[in-house]
């Protein structure tokens, strides 16, 4: 049997991805986590009598505080695997993704451990991120002039 | 290449299980469970995996009421980089070591170097061990342990144990009768959260090979049994044996990943993985079988993916390997 064939039959046993729920929970669930931090952004501006933008500031702030703890308390991955991609798309994963590296390598020590390892997975969001803004930064200012 | 044996025999064997494995329908058969947490004591998963192999090596000392000396060779192997677990275990033990890697299938791979040694009589007593440790794999091979992200239905859980077997000479009622040597299989698999499909074939070809030199059928056998192919895995290697050899091996064969967790009840998707998931099974639950004569004549398949995450990352495909060795009852 040739490899094309095997990857053939392969495909006959493998049970597809059930994009369709998986999606409608994140898409639920996600949507739930948005509308929280809508409400925490109009309390937070109601409370401190902040402006809309620093509210928001403190809206993220929050939602990292609370994914890390969840990570350290290992409630943040079983999350994950119920409610799928709502928690690891939204900030909440960024911060999840942080912590679960400084948590994994502490036990190599502060600098070869934490230090070196702390963002394994967010790298990429940071390097790719700001190389992002960079262009898009640039295309607002030849189009719209700044 | 498959080999007779005429003068190998099992001796004793030890287990420790984990927590999840010790929830798992084969609890009564192992030696020892370490149920509190992945850590057992020590400040990291690689140190936790590294005493399971301590304690599995001299505790099989100990049912054997052998002294170290005793022990003409160790042969161990692991899944973490340098077989690191298996190094630092044997620092406690004065018997000469062989560390050996293939993947999940290091446990058959052992117990051939092992019995080559006995049956051409330049050792009596070799002792073979291995490990595997959820989380300490889960680190060196994917994610850090606590970082959660979907994964599909085919995906395997490492499962966390040790164990060990000691061949020797001297007669037994349960004697090693022959092996055969896997190749390294590649049908070009990308898909790491697939690794059934990628050692199907691996499996497939040493089975086929090991009826075929020894002209035997699959009824020679009361059970024929993979090492880790998981649900899906399993599906594939009935069909692949069919469709590729015309092999019906469907009333003998059975995986030990499939075996190890209830997995209607464990959230271990399509089964349990790791050396140490075939050799939990095949040293507790299918050692005790043989010994109550419940199964005579069983083939041993652990199977194993070759797998760099650097060499995947550069896009090469999933090298796979399955080392078959029979277990038979002694009349």
């Amino acid at each position: 049997m040739n490899n094309k064939e095997y990857q053939k039959l392969v495909k006959k046993h493998t049970p597809k991805p059930k994009v369709g729920k998986n999606a409608a929970i994140a898409f639920f669930i996600g949507g739930l986590l948005g509308s929280f931090s809508e409400l925490l952004q109009e309390l937070y501006g109601l409370w401190f009598h902040m402006p809309r933008k620093e509210a928001g500031v403190l809206v993220i702030l929050t939602l990292i505080l609370i994914a890390s703890i969840l990570t350290a308390l290992g409630i943040f991955d079983v999350a994950v695997a119920k409610v799928k991609s709502a928690l690891i798309i939204p900030i909440t994963g960024f911060a999840h993704s942080i912590t679960s590296a400084a948590l994994e390598y502490k036990t190599e020590g502060f600098v070869l451990g934490i230090g070196a390892n702390i963002f394994k997975l967010a790298g990429t969001v940071i390097l790719y991120g700001v190389v992002a803004v960079y262009f898009f930064g640039l295309l607002r200012i030849l189009i719209m002039g700044g | 290449m498959t080999t007779i044996y005429k003068n190998v025999y099992v001796k004793e064997t030890a287990t420790i299980a984990g927590e999840y494995e010790a929830n798992g329908p084969l609890k009564k058969y192992f030696d020892r469970t370490y149920t509190k947490d992945l850590y057992f004591g020590e400040t990291s998963f690689e140190k936790a995996e590294i005493k399971l192999l301590r304690d599995v090596t001299a505790l099989i000392l100990r049912k054997s009421r052998l002294k170290e000396k005793e022990v003409d060779v160790i042969i161990s192997g692991d899944l973490s980089n340098q077989i690191a677990a298996s190094d630092y275990a044997m620092r406690d033990f004065d018997i000469p070591f062989l560390g050996i890697y293939n993947a999940c299938a290091t446990s058959s791979e052992g117990m051939i170097i092992a019995a080559n040694f006995i049956e051409g009589k330049i050792y009596k007593k070799c002792l073979v061990t291995t490990s595997s440790h959820n989380t300490a794999a889960e680190k060196q091979y994917r994610n850090p342990t606590e970082y959660g992200t979907p994964k599909p239905d085919t995906a395997t859980f490492t499962v966390t144990g040790g164990a060990a077997i000691l061949l020797t000479n001297e007669k037994t009622n349960i004697k090693i009768t022959s092996s055969t040597i896997g190749k390294v299989i590649d049908k070009n698999t990308m898909d790491v959260n697939h690794m059934g499909a990628v050692m199907a074939p691996a499996a497939a070809d040493t089975i086929y090979r090991h009826l075929t030199d020894l002209k035997r059928a699959p009824d020679y056998y009361d059970l024929i049994l993979t090492g880790d192919l998981g649900i899906y895995g399993k599906e594939i290697l009935l069909d692949y044996m069919k469709t590729a050899y015309n092999l019906d091996i469907s009333k003998q064969y059975n995986d030990c990943g499939t075996m190890i967790y209830d997995l209607k009840k464990q959230p271990v998707f399509a089964g349990g993985s790791g050396p140490a998931c075939s050799a939990l099974v095949n040293f507790a639950y299918i050692y005790q079988a043989l010994k109550e004569k419940k199964f005579k004549r069983v083939l041993l398949v652990p199977t194993g993916a070759l797998f760099s995450p650097t060499l995947f990352f550069q896009k090469e495909s999933l090298p796979a390997i399955a080392h078959a060795i029979s277990l038979e009852v002694v009349e």
